[in-house]
């Protein structure tokens, strides 16, 4: 069963078609990886996602939902989630205080009992707590749990990126290039957690990635792009050898 | 004719206004910071002036001392820039807002320690000429402030726009990052506006001290120019100088046409509605930010 | 160092770390409560004026400080509190009825102000709001009826439970008053700070976008957030009338709403000790520099001389050596001091490095 499904979705900035007529879906379970040359729009089709915009034409159906009715606070609460090309955390907050944010759409208590810190709300910031120290432990955070975000190296910074989002407990994870920056071992480890979360955590991963070790190694499928298109869709040795895809990479390096 | 009369004056208060409000503009659009002390350099600069020609001060000809008070206003400028505003490169917006609203304060003290606290005018060779128009009677003054603004937007528009330097600045302004790797000195692009800004400020100083009179607390005047600058736009240099008249013009006309009580309140009721209607100003389409 | 092992999550929820750390809040409080036996009549005065500013401090630190959205026209909302409470007490509403509902007023005020709000980012909200306090002057006198106008309003003491509690009759009582609304909402404020809103309050301020991606509304938490905020500083601006005694549309201007979001920058943004530390310092720095001037005098002879605007010039330059030096005001200071004692002498000066970036625009390209 296909989880999201994108149909001939444009966008553009002015002049510039960012996301041009794109369909494609995602099945549930799989881990679905997007390629392409820089500035092919491949954060443009998770930012539509995230509805930061709206797009021009087309339809995006996630789980039976029609996300261009939402708003964007609302698609958390669907069960996406998302990581970002440039780190987005909470820098002037802790580790723990960022992955609880992660658990805002679960939220059941109100200002009136927030407030008051009745039992209720207590219940629930400790109920939130076991869940966080689970992905803590998944991701090895344990020695960064009361650091403030903003004195974390590039590369914690990226798996708490990580960690976050899961705290939702999303069914479709966004994962903006997350090896981009990271040593190898780093990427090791990450390659390493996106198997676990798809078949630990049963979650669909859709990821943007430039690393095609990585991308080879984890995805089920990957779609191909250049200036907002679709140039080939298939297993990853399927787009690696499509001539569409070999002439765009080859085409940006002459 | 009584409008006529009421507009020339509306228009020249415009002008000073618009000329802080320029100031505003240039800091904001080469920094992304706004200088809310723009109205305490204007008082400043107005001050150094009245320093030096005044007879009661150092008494200096008027056209040398010109020179001499805008090049302090520029040193200025820099000296604030290079050893304050630079160390929070980086920081929030709101940061600098709240350094900048400190800097006034302490101007406004060195002012009022130095010249004192007495309303003071510039001593100036247009003093008490006029020009007669018909029935119309036209302070030397205001027509010197009109002028001078005009050109002045007129040259600042042109350099940012036309010259090959301007631009750069402007790009240095909308990606640091990358004009930095284009090879453009980010910083010293930084304080050259800053520099700039100080002069404009001195001009905006001695302008106004020649056509009424000045005291520490003058630079407070810099609210109006906020908006000014605001229903301009904050990112366009004409469009300050435009709202910095419509601002000049509506309050004598509010003052005649709208009962008393009401009629402060004109510019800043138009402030807020434009912040509500069209935040980004009467002249400007809205963009989105990209993550 | 002192090294708190944790066993269980209650640890981290709680609001204080340890035993010792609940003991030293429960001492200052107590210490506090009975200022009124060891301070004279005029310092409990001045003691229950700082109280009240940090009151109103606590109001901004929520939106300024935990929220991000930087407001330069808080005297406007004090100003709602202080006549809203006034005129409710006038009409023969009972205090305890009134001062409740002067705050939940406000909010209310608050949040309407916050719908257009919502659109503004940086430097046009802190103009928005900086224009909305100029017009709130006018806006007082020209709603005379109610208000007063220039003439302003009188207020003697207040009745609660049939004693009187008034500034200048008893100020014991009213001190009391004071610290107990500053209890309670400290009380509220840590609170909020360990729960779901809080934290998105927290989220808004560091990254709206990836908030949103979170599934936080932006738009209703911001509202809250000027909702609350203002509901406190309404309340404060209630203290503020009674404490003045007589007020009218100069009372609240602009001036007092730079100087409170300077206070709570000087204090420590997004800390509840930022806004009592601030209150500190905006509360007796005028007694200290007269006091000085004084010695100064005395040392060089002659007469202490007034000199105009001498306040807001020390407070100015205070204020640019914070922002350059010690952005994160008196409390981060203090952390920093307690760190290096509790490690010494292992402390190491990049500990609280943070990393410098180049611009990060906020404009809308
Ligand atoms: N908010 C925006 N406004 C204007 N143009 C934009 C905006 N966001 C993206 N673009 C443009 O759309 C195009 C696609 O951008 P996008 O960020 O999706 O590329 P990408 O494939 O993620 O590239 P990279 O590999 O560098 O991350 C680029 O040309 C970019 O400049
Ligand atoms: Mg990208």
């Amino acid at each position: 069963m296909s989880l999201l499904e994108y149909e001939n979705v444009t966008l553009k900035f002015g002049g510039l078609t960012a996301v041009d007529n794109l369909s494609f879906d995602v099945q549930e379970g799989e881990v679905f990886a997007i390629v392409g040359p820089n500035g092919a729009g491949k954060s443009t089709v998770f930012n539509l996602i995230s509805r930061f915009y709206d797009p021009y034409a087309g339809s995006i159906q996630f789980d039976g939902h029609d996300l261009l009715r939402v708003k964007a606070s609302a698609v958390a609460a669907f069960g996406v989630a998302r990581t970002f090309q440039n780190i987005e955390l909470f820098e002037h907050a802790t580790v723990l205080q960022n992955l609880l944010v992660g658990r805002h759409r679960h939220r059941r208590t109100n200002l009136i009992s927030e407030i008051l810190f009745t039992p209720s709300a207590r219940r629930q910031e400790i109920e939130n707590r076991e869940k966080i120290e689970e992905i803590i432990d998944f991701l090895d955070l344990q020695a960064f749990r009361d650091k403030m975000i903003s004195g974390l190296p590039y590369g914690v910074r990226k798996v708490v990126e990580v960690a976050r989002a899961l705290a939702t407990e999303p069914k479709l994870l966004l994962l903006d290039e997350p090896a981009s920056g990271l040593s190898v071992e780093e990427t090791t480890d990450m390659r390493w957690w996106i198997d676990d979360i798809r078949r630990q955590m049963g979650i669909t991963v859709l990821m943007v990635e430039h690393d095609m070790g990585l991308v080879s190694g984890v995805s089920d499928r990957v779609l191909a792009m250049a200036d907002g298109a679709k140039l080939a869709l298939g297993t990853p040795a399927e787009v690696q050898s499509h001539p569409a895809v070999i002439e765009a990479y080859l085409g940006k390096a002459s | 004719m009584d409008n006529a009369q009421l507009l020339i004056s509306g228009l020249a208060n415009g002008c000073v206004y618009g000329l802080i409000a320029l100031g505003f503009v240039l800091i904001y659009k080469a920094t992304e910071a706004v200088n809310f002390a723009q109205g305490d350099f204007m008082m400043l600069g107005a001050f150094v002036t009245i320093g030096l020609t005044n007879t009661e001060y150092m008494g200096l000809p008027f056209w040398l001392a010109l020179p001499i008070s805008l090049g302090i206003m520029g040193a200025l400028g820099y000296l604030v820039d290079r050893l304050i505003i630079r160390r929070l490169f980086g920081e929030s917006q709101t940061a600098v807002v709240i350094l900048t609203i400190a800097l006034g304060f302490v101007i406004r003290f060195a002012a009022g320690l130095i010249w004192g606290h007495e309303p003071q005018t510039l001593q100036n060779p247009l003093a008490g000429k006029d020009i007669r128009f018909g029935g119309l009677v036209l302070g030397m003054e205001d027509v010197a402030v009109i002028v001078v603004t005009v050109l002045l937007t007129w040259g600042l528009y042109v350099f940012f726009s036309k010259t090959k330097l301007g631009l750069a600045m402007q790009g240095a302004s909308q990606n640091q990052l990358a004009a930095y790797y284009m090879g453009i000195p980010v910083k010293r692009v930084q304080g050259f506006i800053w520099a700039l800004a100080g002069v404009v400020a001195g001009i905006a100083g001695i302008l106004f001290a020649a056509k009424g009179s000045v005291d520490p607390t003058t630079g407070l005047l810099g609210i109006k120019a906020f908006a000014a600058a605001v229903i301009g736009g904050f990112g366009s240099l004409p469009g300050a100088l435009a709202g910095g008249l419509i601002v000049g013009v509506i309050e004598p006309f509010a003052s005649r046409y709208i009962a008393a009580g009401y009629s402060q309140i004109a510019p800043y009721a138009l402030l807020l509605a434009v912040l509500i209607f069209r935040p980004h100003g009467l002249f400007s389409q809205v963009r989105v930010k990209k993550v | 160092m002192r090294i708190v092992f944790k066993t269980n999550y209650m640890q981290d929820l709680r609001p204080w770390k340890d035993g010792y750390q609940l003991g030293l809040y429960l001492i200052l409080l107590a210490v506090a409560a009975a200022a009124p036996w060891w301070l004279d009549d005029f310092y409990l005065g001045e003691l229950t004026n700082v109280l009240i500013w940090a009151i109103a401090g606590l109001g901004l630190m929520i939106l300024t400080g935990h929220t991000g959205q930087a407001s330069l026209g808080h005297a406007a909302f004090l100003a709602v509190g202080c006549y809203a409470n006034v005129v409710m007490i006038e009409a023969g509403v009972p205090f305890l009825v009134a001062f409740p509902v002067a705050g939940l007023l406000t909010g209310i005020v608050g949040a309407t102000v916050a719908i257009p709000a919502l659109r503004l980012h940086g430097i046009y909200l802190a103009i928005f709001t900086l224009a909305l306090s100029v017009l709130m002057d006018d806006i007082i006198v020209l709603a005379e009826p109610i208000t007063g106008g220039v003439a302003g309003k009188y207020l003697g003491g207040v009745e609660i439970f049939g004693h009187l509690v008034d500034r200048w009759a008893t100020p014991s009582q009213f001190f009391w008053l004071v610290l107990a609304v500053a209890i309670i909402v400290t009380l509220g404020y840590i609170n909020l700070l360990r729960s779901s809103l809080g934290r998105s309050f927290i989220a808004v301020r560091d990254s709206e976008v990836s908030a949103q991606a979170m599934g936080v509304d932006i738009a209703r938490t911001k509202t809250i957030s000027f909702a609350l905020s203002c509901a406190v500083t309404g309340l404060a601006g209630a203290l503020m009338g009674l404490f003045a005694g007589a007020f009218n549309n100069e009372t609240f201007s602009v001036v007092i709403s730079i100087q409170l979001l300077m206070m709570i920058v000087i204090g420590g943004l997004g800390s509840i000790h930022g806004a009592f530390l601030g209150a500190i310092v905006i509360g007796f720095l005028p007694q200290f520099l007269s006091i000085s001037k004084e010695y100064a005098a005395a040392l060089l002879g002659g007469n202490a001389v007034a000199i105009p605007g001498l306040e807001f010039g020390i407070f100015g330059m205070i204020l640019i050596a914070f922002i350059l030096f010690e952005p994160m005001g008196l409390y981060g200071r203090w952390l920093k001091i307690r760190t290096w004692f509790e490690l010494f002498p292992f402390y190491r000066k990049d500990m609280f490095k943070r990393q410098k970036s180049y611009l990060k625009t906020e404009r809308l390209r």
